[in-house]
Parts: C-alpha cells; sequence; structure tokens
C-alpha cells in the first residue's frame, strides 16, 4: 500500500499541537497530527483555565503571546467560530510591599515591549473591582489588552480549521517510536501504523520527555499538577482576572475570573510541586483555594463551587518554554515545557513554527527561539510563573 | 389562611394529615403559606406554582424534574442565594424568587474567621440512609462498629418513607406485608439503638478525594471530610429521563418525584396525570395518585408487557386506569406547563404507527422510565483504592426488599473486611438476596378453586414474583409457596390440609398486591365477596352500589356494599363484603375507583406544539444538536461535550449521558466505539464560604 508522506508530523492535539497544526496546513503543508486521546483536547488543554496574557516578565513569551492574543482577538471575525474572546485583562493584586516592588519592576520591561499595562493605586483597583477585599489592599497592575476564552472551544476552533485545510487527525493512537535515519527524523511509528515526515513537531505537553525519548533526546520537561475549578453562573460582576500571587500556607499563587458563561473559573499552585502525572483530585484543594479567594474577595463565599479537576503543567526547569530545532537530529521540532501556558502561547507558537519549517523567520523571530532554545542552560527564573 | 384553596391532600387512606402550626412565606413578593418542615418546592406546589423559572439560554420555562436533589432545574433563589428547592426547607417569612436567567451574586460582608476544615475517622462511612445503608448500619452496630451515616435527606427511610404500599418479598427476610412508611420507622428505631453508629441528616457527600477522605456538607453549612477504613455507598438510585417533544415542560417530572411530594409532603401536586413507563414505579405511583384524590388518565409502557409486577399493573387496572401497552409518548403540550400528552402505537421497531395519535388532557406526565445507580462516588472509591462497597439501588436496581437484604449482606462483609469475626455470610443469605432481586417470571392462568362451599379463598396471583406473606398468615395452613423459592404461585392446598378455610381475611389483609379475595358461600343464597379497598374509611359504606371488575379489570357487574370493615388488623385497608352472583363472584378481584370518563381521549389530537427534545436539561442540549455531531463521527462524549455544554451543568450528566449513550445506540454506534464522559466532582455544587470555613461572627477565647 502507498503510504502517504507527510511534510509535518505533530505529536499531540492540544493547545500547542492544533493550532500548529492549523497554521502548517493553512500553509500548505502536508500535515498529520496524532494523538493518544479520543478526541481534540482531551490531555491538558480541557484542564485550562483560558487565561490569556502578554504580561509576561521576558521578551519571547511577550512576543508569543501578542501574537497569540491578536489570533484570539480577531479569530470570530475571521473564522466565524465563537472562541468565547473576552478582553477583561488581567490584574495583579498587591496587599503587601513585597508584590507591589515586584510588579512595579516588571512593568519597566513589559512597557519596553509596547505592553499596556498600568499600576492601578488602591482607590483606582477597587473601581475596576468593587468585590476585592480593600482591607490592607495597596493596589496592582492592570493590562486592559489581556483576556480569556474557552480553551475547549479554542482548540476546537483550530481542530475543525486544520479539517478544513486538509490536515489528517489520527485519535486514540499513541506514538510509540520516533524513526531515525543517520541524523535526521524520518517519521513516527504509533501503536497502529509507520507514517513517514520531513519534520516531526513534538507537542506532547506532560508527555513530552517520553516523546523526546524516542528519538534518543531529552528535554527537561517534568509534570506536575495544579487543581482547578469553575463555578455555577451568575450575572457578570467581575472584569479582569485576578491574581494573587502571595504564598501561603501549603500554596503559592491563585487566580480566577468570570468566564463569559458567568461562571467564576479559578486555579491554584501547591507551595511545593505535586510531581508527576497523578491528576486525581485531592481533598486539600477546596479548602485552601476557598480560604483565599473568599478572604481576597468576600462576596464569593456564596457562590457555589460546581467541579474541579487536576491539570498538568508541563515545567521546565528555568519556567520558561522550550520550542526549537533540535541541534542533534535534523527535521525534528520540539515545542515543549509550556510551564501551563500552553493555551495561550500556542496560537502565537503555531505561524512562527511554521517559518521555522520553512526557513522564513521574521524580525524578532530569533529573540524567541533564543530565549526558549533546546540547548539553553536553564540558569533563569520565571518571576511571574 | 385558608387552606381548603391550596394543593395540599386534605385526607389520605394510608398517610395521617397532620395539623401542623402554617407559616409565611413569599414568592415573587405574594404571601403563601407553608408548613413547618415543608421544602420549597413542596411548599409551591401547595400554592398552585409549577413554573420556578426560566432558563438563561433560550427562556423556556423550568420546574421540577427530579425532587431529590440530584438535578437542579427546581432551582429558585431563597432570600437572594440560588438553591434547590426540592432540598431546602421554607423558613418562615422567606422570600422567594424564581430563577430568571442568571442571578447576581449576592455582596457579603468580609469573613472574620476561617474555621479549619473539621476532619473525623470512623470505620465504616455509609452514604445513604434507606432501606440498604440502614440495614448495613444495623448489623455493623450489632457488633459495635463505628459507623456514620450521612443522608441528603431531612429523614432517614431513603425512599421507603415515600411507599404507602405493603412491601413484597420474603416475610422472614425483609419485613413483606409492611408497609414502606412503616418499615422506615423500624429500621429507624432499629439503628438508633446501636450507640456505635451516628447519623447526619440533611448531609451530602460530594466527592471522593485519592487521599482517602470524603468530603460531606453538613446543613449546608459545615464542611467535614471523613476518613473512613471502609466506605459502603448506598446512596440509592436517581430517575431515567426520556427524550420527547415537550420532555422539560413543567409538569413532566420523574414518577419518584411524584411521590415525594404526595407521600411525603402531602402535596396535591396534580388534578390529572399520565405515566410514562410500566415497571413498578410507575404503577405505584399510578395507584399513589389514586389514593391522593388524583386522577391516573393512563399510563403507556412501550413494550407490549409492562415490565412491573402484574399484581400492580392489576391494581390499577381494577380502578379503572387503562394501561397501553406497546405505545409510547409522542409530546407533552402546552405554552408554560403541561396540559396535555399525546401518545402513539409503536410497530416492532419501535416507530410510532401513523394514525394512532391520541391526546390526552392532563397537567401532568410521570417519566418512570427506569433508574440508575448513584455510584459516582463508589467508582471513584474503586478507581482511588479505597476499600468500598455498594448496596441496594447504588449496587443494583432492584426492589426495595432486595436493598434491605442487600444491605445486610454488605454489614457483614464490611464487618469481616474490619477484621470482625463475624464468619462467611451464610449461603442461604446469598440465595435469598438473588430470590428478592429477580424479576418477575412466567405468568400462568389464574387458577380457581371449583367448589362453591364454605369460604374460598381467590389467589388473583399468577406471576413468578418473590413474595409470600401469603402463606405466613393463614391459621389453617391453607396457602403454600415453597420456602426454598418464594417466587412461586401461591397454592391452596385445603385438600392437602383438610382444614377449611375460616374466613379470617388475614390473607386479604397481608397482599401487598391486593390480590386475595374470600368468596364466602355459607349463607346460600348469592356469595359475600371479600375485597381489599385501601381508599379510607370514608371512600365506601353499606348499601353503596360499586362496579366489580375481575383481575385484570374488565368489568362484571354493579353490586351492593353489604359490609365494610376497618380495624387495627387490616391497617388502613378497608374490606368491603359485596353480595355478587354466582356466576362471576370467583372472578371479582377489586372494585373501580377511577370512572370511564376521566381517562377518555380529547376528540382530536394535539399536533407537537414544541419542537424542543431536551437531552441535557441543565444547558439544554437538544437530542437534533447531539446526533447531528455522532452523525458527523463524532465518537468522544468528552467533544460532545465541548460542543454542546452537554454534562457541563450543574448536575453533572447526572440525566444527559446515558441518554446520550442511548443516541449512540439508536444511530448504531456500538458501545465499544465510544469513549464516555470523564466523570469529575462534585457531585454537589456547594459555595465557596462553606469549604472556607468563612464565619462573620468570631467568637475568639479572651486572653
Amino acid at each position: 500500500m502507498a503510504q502517504t508522506i507527510y511534510d509535518v508530523i505533530i505529536v499531540g492535539a492540544g493547545s500547542v499541537g492544533a493550532p500548529a497544526a492549523f497554521y502548517f496546513s493553512e500553509a500548505g503543508l502536508k500535515t498529520l497530527v496524532i494523538d493518544r486521546f479520543a478526541s481534540v483536547g482531551q490531555g491538558s488543554n480541557k484542564a485550562a483555565i483560558g487565561g490569556v496574557r502578554a504580561t509576561h516578565s521576558d521578551p519571547a513569551k511577550i512576543r508569543l503571546c501578542l501574537k497569540s492574543i491578536e489570533i484570539f482577538s480577531t479569530w470570530r471575525q475571521r473564522y466565524g467560530d465563537d472562541i468565547k474572546w473576552a478582553a477583561g485583562g488581567y490584574c495583579f493584586v498587591a496587599y503587601r510591599e513585597a508584590e507591589e516592588r515586584t510588579f512595579k519592576e516588571l512593568l519597566v520591561t513589559q512597557k519596553q515591549y509596547g505592553l499596556s499595562i498600568e499600576w492601578l493605586d488602591r482607590d483606582a483597583l477597587l473601581e475596576l473591582i468593587p468585590a476585592l477585599n480593600p482591607q490592607g489592599l495597596v493596589g496592582g497592575t492592570f493590562s486592559p489588552d489581556d483576556g480569556s476564552a474557552s480553551p475547549m472551544l479554542t482548540v476546537l476552533a483550530f481542530y475543525r480549521g486544520a479539517l478544513k485545510e486538509r490536515a489528517v487527525f489520527l485519535f486514540d493512537e499513541e506514538v510509540t517510536d520516533v524513526l531515525v535515519g543517520g541524523n535526521r527524523v524520518l517519521g513516527v511509528k504509533t501503536d497502529k501504523d509507520i507514517y513517514y515526515a520531513d519534520t516531526v513537531v513534538n507537542a506532547a505537553g506532560p508527555w513530552a520527555r517520553e516523546v523526546a525519548k524516542m528519538a534518543g533526546l531529552d528535554v527537561p520537561v517534568v509534570p506536575d499538577s495544579h487543581e482547578a475549578g469553575v463555578t455555577e453562573p451568575v450575572a457578570p460582576f467581575l472584569r479582569p482576572m485576578v491574581v494573587d500571587v502571595r504564598p501561603a500556607q501549603g500554596s503559592a499563587n491563585y487566580y480566577f475570573y468570570q468566564h463569559a458563561t458567568g461562571q467564576i473559573v479559578f486555579c491554584i499552585t501547591p507551595e511545593l510541586p505535586m510531581v508527576g502525572v497523578d491528576r486525581r483530585e485531592t481533598s486539600v484543594f477546596l479548602p485552601q483555594v476557598a480560604r483565599r479567594m473568599v478572604d481576597l474577595m468576600p462576596r464569593l463565599s456564596n457562590l457555589k463551587v460546581r467541579r474541579t479537576w487536576r491539570g498538568l503543567y508541563p515545567m521546565t526547569p528555568d519556567g520558561f518554554p522550550i520550542v526549537g530545532r533540535a541541534p542533534e537530529l535534523e527535521g525534528y521540532i520540539h515545542a515543549v515545557g509550556m510551564c501551563g501556558q500552553g493555551y495561550m502561547l500556542g496560537p502565537g507558537l503555531g505561524p512562527l513554527l511554521v517559518r521555522l519549517v520553512q526557513g522564513s523567520l521574521e524580525e524578532g523571530d530569533q529573540e524567541i527561539l533564543d530565549g526558549l532554545r533546546p540547548d539553553r542552560e536553564f540558569k533563569g527564573d520565571e518571576r511571574l510563573r | 389562611m385558608n387552606r381548603a384553596l391550596s394543593f395540599r391532600v386534605a385526607d389520605h387512606p394510608i398517610l395521617t394529615v397532620e395539623d401542623r402550626q402554617e407559616s409565611v412565606f413569599f414568592w415573587e413578593g405574594r404571601e403563601m403559606v407553608a408548613l413547618p418542615g415543608e421544602t420549597i418546592a413542596s411548599a409551591l406546589f401547595a400554592n398552585g406554582v409549577r413554573v420556578f423559572g426560566h432558563h438563561d439560554k433560550d427562556g423556556a420555562p423550568q420546574g421540577i424534574f427530579c425532587a431529590n436533589g440530584q438535578c437542579a432545574q427546581c432551582a429558585v433563589l431563597a432570600d437572594g442565594l440560588q438553591v434547590k428547592s426540592c432540598m431546602e426547607l421554607v423558613r418562615p417569612g422567606m422570600r422567594v424568587e424564581p430563577m430568571e436567567g442568571r442571578p447576581a451574586l449576592p455582596e457579603a460582608e468580609p469573613a472574620t474567621t476561617f474555621a479549619p476544615t473539621r476532619t473525623l475517622e470512623t470505620e465504616v462511612l455509609v452514604i445513604g440512609g434507606g432501606p440498604a445503608g440502614l440495614s448495613a448500619a444495623i448489623e455493623l452496630g450489632k457488633l459495635g462498629a463505628g459507623v456514620l451515616i450521612v443522608d441528603d435527606k431531612h429523614r432517614l427511610g431513603g425512599k421507603l418513607v415515600l411507599q404507602t404500599h405493603r412491601f413484597f418479598g420474603s416475610i422472614n427476610a425483609c419485613y413483606a406485608g409492611t408497609r414502606g412508611i412503616d418499615i422506615a420507622t423500624r429500621l429507624e428505631n432499629e439503628v438508633r439503638q446501636h450507640e456505635s453508629v451516628q447519623v447526619w441528616l440533611n448531609a451530602v457527600a460530594l466527592a471522593v478525594f485519592s487521599d482517602g477522605y470524603v468530603g460531606v456538607v453538613r446543613g449546608g453549612r459545615e464542611y467535614a471530610l471523613v476518613k473512613p477504613q471502609v466506605l459502603l455507598v448506598a446512596a440509592g438510585a436517581r430517575e431515567k429521563s426520556l427524550v420527547f417533544r415537550g420532555n422539560t415542560l413543567p409538569g413532566v417530572y420523574g414518577a419518584g418525584a411524584f411521590q415525594t411530594l404526595v407521600n411525603r409532603d402531602l402535596v396535591r401536586c396534580a388534578d390529572r396525570l399520565f405515566i410514562v413507563g410500566g415497571g413498578n414505579v410507575g404503577l405505584i405511583a399510578g395507584y399513589h395518585a389514586l389514593q391522593a384524590g388524583i386522577e391516573v388518565v393512563g399510563l403507556v409502557e412501550a413494550l407490549p408487557e409492562c415490565g412491573g409486577y402484574k399484581v400492580h399493573q392489576d391494581k390499577l387496572t381494577r380502578l379503572g386506569v387503562p394501561v397501553y401497552t406497546s405505545h409510547t409518548i409522542l409530546s407533552a403540550n402546552g405554552e408554560t406547563q403541561v396540559e396535555s400528552a399525546t401518545i402513539a402505537a409503536i410497530d416492532e421497531s419501535w416507530q410510532p404507527i401513523p394514525g394512532t395519535e391520541r391526546t390526552f388532557a392532563c397537567d401532568t406526565v410521570l417519566i418512570a422510565v427506569g433508574l440508575d445507580p448513584v455510584d459516582e462516588l463508589y467508582h471513584k472509591a474503586v478507581e482511588f483504592g479505597i476499600p468500598v462497597f455498594a448496596a441496594g439501588d447504588a449496587a443494583e436496581i432492584a426492589e426495595a426488599s432486595a436493598a434491605m437484604f442487600s444491605g445486610k449482606i454488605r454489614g457483614l462483609e464490611i464487618a469481616q473486611r474490619l477484621g470482625y469475626s463475624v464468619g462467611e455470610v451464610p449461603p442461604d443469605w446469598i440465595r435469598t438476596a438473588e430470590i428478592l432481586k429477580s424479576r418477575p417470571g412466567a405468568t400462568y392462568p389464574e387458577v380457581r378453586p371449583e367448589e362453591e362451599q364454605g369460604v374460598v379463598p381467590v389467589l388473583h396471583c399468577s406471576q413468578e414474583i418473590p413474595c409470600n406473606p401469603c402463606t405466613s398468615v393463614c391459621p389453617q395452613g391453607n396457602i403454600h409457596i415453597d420456602p426454598q423459592d418464594i417466587r412461586q404461585i401461591p397454592e391452596y392446598i385445603v385438600e392437602h390440609t383438610g382444614k377449611e378455610c375460616t374466613g379470617c381475611e388475614k390473607c386479604v389483609t397481608i397482599c401487598p398486591g391486593l390480590a386475595v379475595t374470600l368468596v364466602d358461600y355459607r349463607k346460600g343464597g348469592d356469595p359475600i365477596v371479600t375485597i381489599p379497598y385501601e381508599f379510607g374509611r370514608v371512600a365506601l359504606k353499606e348499601g353503596d352500589v360499586v362496579v366489580v371488575t375481575d383481575t385484570e379489570g374488565n368489568c362484571l357487574g354493579n353490586v351492593e356494599v353489604v359490609h365494610t370493615r376497618m380495624g387495627k388488623a387490616t391497617d388502613r385497608t378497608m374490606m368491603v363484603k359485596v353480595r355478587a352472583p354466582r356466576e362471576y363472584a370467583r372472578q371479582i378481584a377489586g372494585i373501580r375507583a377511577q370512572e370511564p370518563e376521566a381517562s377518555a381521549s380529547a376528540e382530536q389530537y394535539t399536533e407537537q406544539l414544541s419542537e424542543d427534545m431536551i437531552v441535557c436539561r441543565c444547558e439544554r442540549v437538544t437530542l437534533r444538536e447531539i446526533k447531528d455531531i455522532i452523525l458527523a463521527g463524532s465518537r468522544d462524549v468528552n467533544e460532545i461535550k465541548v460542543l454542546t455544554r452537554a454534562g457541563m451543568g450543574a448536575c453533572g450528566g447526572k440525566t444527559c449521558q446515558a441518554l446520550i449513550m442511548r443516541v449512540f445506540r439508536e444511530l448504531g454506534v456500538p458501545a465499544g466505539e465510544v469513549t464516555p464522559n470523564v466523570s469529575r466532582p462534585l457531585f454537589m455544587e456547594v459555595p465557596f464560604g462553606v469549604f472556607a470555613g468563612a464565619g462573620t461572627s468570631p467568637e475568639r477565647p479572651h486572653t
């Protein structure tokens, strides 16, 4: 039987793989996507809460997310799908001098990259978010161009777009080996078949390290997990994503926003990382996150929690993604280690990966690729994880 | 307040209508009357309110569906907060408003205290204080094992408290012949005798966590984490839904919901109802309706035979309710609530046969198309490797008699697991459990004694079901069922015993199917027939002329009542004696209670008024939407969820998931190709403030 030879094979149909598939196929490349789950976005995409911000602390993520925001915010008018984009902004709240100082320092870099972000004092912040507990509130940053969308509807929109562009998706199929000839990638082997391509993109999220190993490569991606939840819907009362980075007993930062459906979606980072792929819910999460949220926003006290889940963050040692060609293996591209931000980075990454494969990098691309290069030393530390 | 104007059951043949102190609450600002301990839903129904709000998505009117805390269709705003009206009790002065779209989140004072989450350990945590859970707890209590029972209702007994009829089953094993409501009281009394057994009422188990804790919200305010050595899930069942046009109109709800309103809360929630489904639940609901003075227009069953016990069906048809087998409901019709229902005959491939449509005026359509186990927490515990057992309907849907026995067995198995020296479960227990949960077997022609002298009992009981109370009460030992298998048909064995029937009427009284009559030839002339009748003391009196029917409800003639008796020994069942002609005296099985006009169809059938065939009630997702996605190739329920939000609502897919799987089946997709929905906690919605232990009135110790 004649085997189709693809231009690109993407491992993983999630937050990174689905947009990549869309842009590759839109650019005319014959694209195959393989995913172990039964449909699109069933790994970590559906565990994402939907926040999208360009207000990071480094140029690579800022540039990528600016591109993502452009894609999110224009998707509906360009392609028709309602992905529930809402430019509600992001607000990092400060109740202590320590946070005030960090945020103000970061503002300098963020403004350098042309981000729309301002420091709001206590009163201005309370005007923006009247539900905040005023007691001890110092102020906070507000970046109005950031926002949120539905991760699941977004990944589905990319998937459908890619299908229209004749990308091929194989679900319920697991990549078991990466085929290598000399120092060049040839394709992949799955539990069902063998597929050939010039380029293989690893977009396997928390399972990225396993997939890299199949090609004889190592990427320092270790998944840990965060618990998240969603409430019943209520009338709109909260516009921005609220982020509180203060550490507390048992937890680091937590964040929440009101989704287009009227539901509050929330997530907390445990103080000590829960390393591994265990996604079973724990009894610790709800009392922990509820106390902090009710303290920060007393009005939430009467809001009912509907559902909770645990999602995986594919972490890297320095908190930054790993994106680029594998220096050791021709045709092999890493798009991994998104550190829990694959949903907001994925759309922006798509066109960059296309340019990388087609050898048509634009101004600014190199700065991103330098920052996220696979062979870096991983010595930095992301300050706004 | 004038109670006569309210929709309450004023008089009930089995239940006691207590005179309770009324209180006032407000619905949309209007003053209404509630009774103490009444849920908001019941109080609203009692005041004639059946539409509780309108859905955010399409403005569809919303009413109750499960009345059991499982769905969230009955949500209202109570003093500003969203609550399930079927679970929340009315407080005097409460201001209740309809749920119109998405409500505003009320303001709240900043919390001044955050109480640490209470944690406790127990040997056994029993989720559900119904027949299965209580029976298990009694076994464990006898051994002194530490048991905590949590139940989401305000009293123990589970669905036993809705069952006004006498129970089937084995008189030795499960209180057969006793009314469900009375069994509830007995089990509760027994469980309360054991000091090692604690009971939390109004306590909802909302999640099992991988660290071995079970999250329980007590009294709606206190969150506790309970760590059991062994978990028993005895949470019962929830009612299945059915897809047809108008299936979410207010007035379409579960048969169990109906029994809750009528039998638990004594609310006359309907005037005329139509029943969909001829299993025991539907058949019994019809009987309960008639007892509460509600007309039953008819019952449809898609299969050629009802699946429930024949004696239950006979009871209904004898009273005058038509049962339409090989029929289905096409639509519930009405603008804002049910005004009529349209049915049609179906062919062998389940398709409605054109030209057979008929419409019946009614205000309520009861869905009784089966039950699904409430077993989410069981499966989570299995996934997490927590020692867990399931009993009763949560393990396998069957009669409450079987639930009690399975609870008893689980109790012993749990004791073994905990290391108590209790020995093995006796093999005869296991056999009894098997027998009790068996479905009805073959039906035989009715055997009637031929002699026309003395007193002759006629057993209008010709289907194999697990039931034997009649054999235990006959002082002459004249009624026989092989004790090894109580599913056999009872036989009248006077030739064998040689002891004549004394006419003591004990068999007539105790038969749960009301399927025993006595024909007394002793006085010569026309014989006197004793018929059991459960419509209260004033329903019939000497001198009344009644229509008597045979076992299946065919009219035999008009006869005169010559005597009625209702005493302590007959336990709320009236013994009605009629004088009847010899030629059909032995055929008489019952007295018609509902006139044929009540079940007449409308002259014209109603063209479908509503186009909505809803699969997911919470998010109002239609059958068409689901079908289109499946036809486009989707095989993952999670994908359907993303595309439609089916299963993302308040109930978390409790009603729609089974329906979605059914749509796959109907479209010819094998179950093996379908990826099921990922089940996630919480299984009940709970406010942040409860998890946070938030308090606003600090009680700090003085230093």
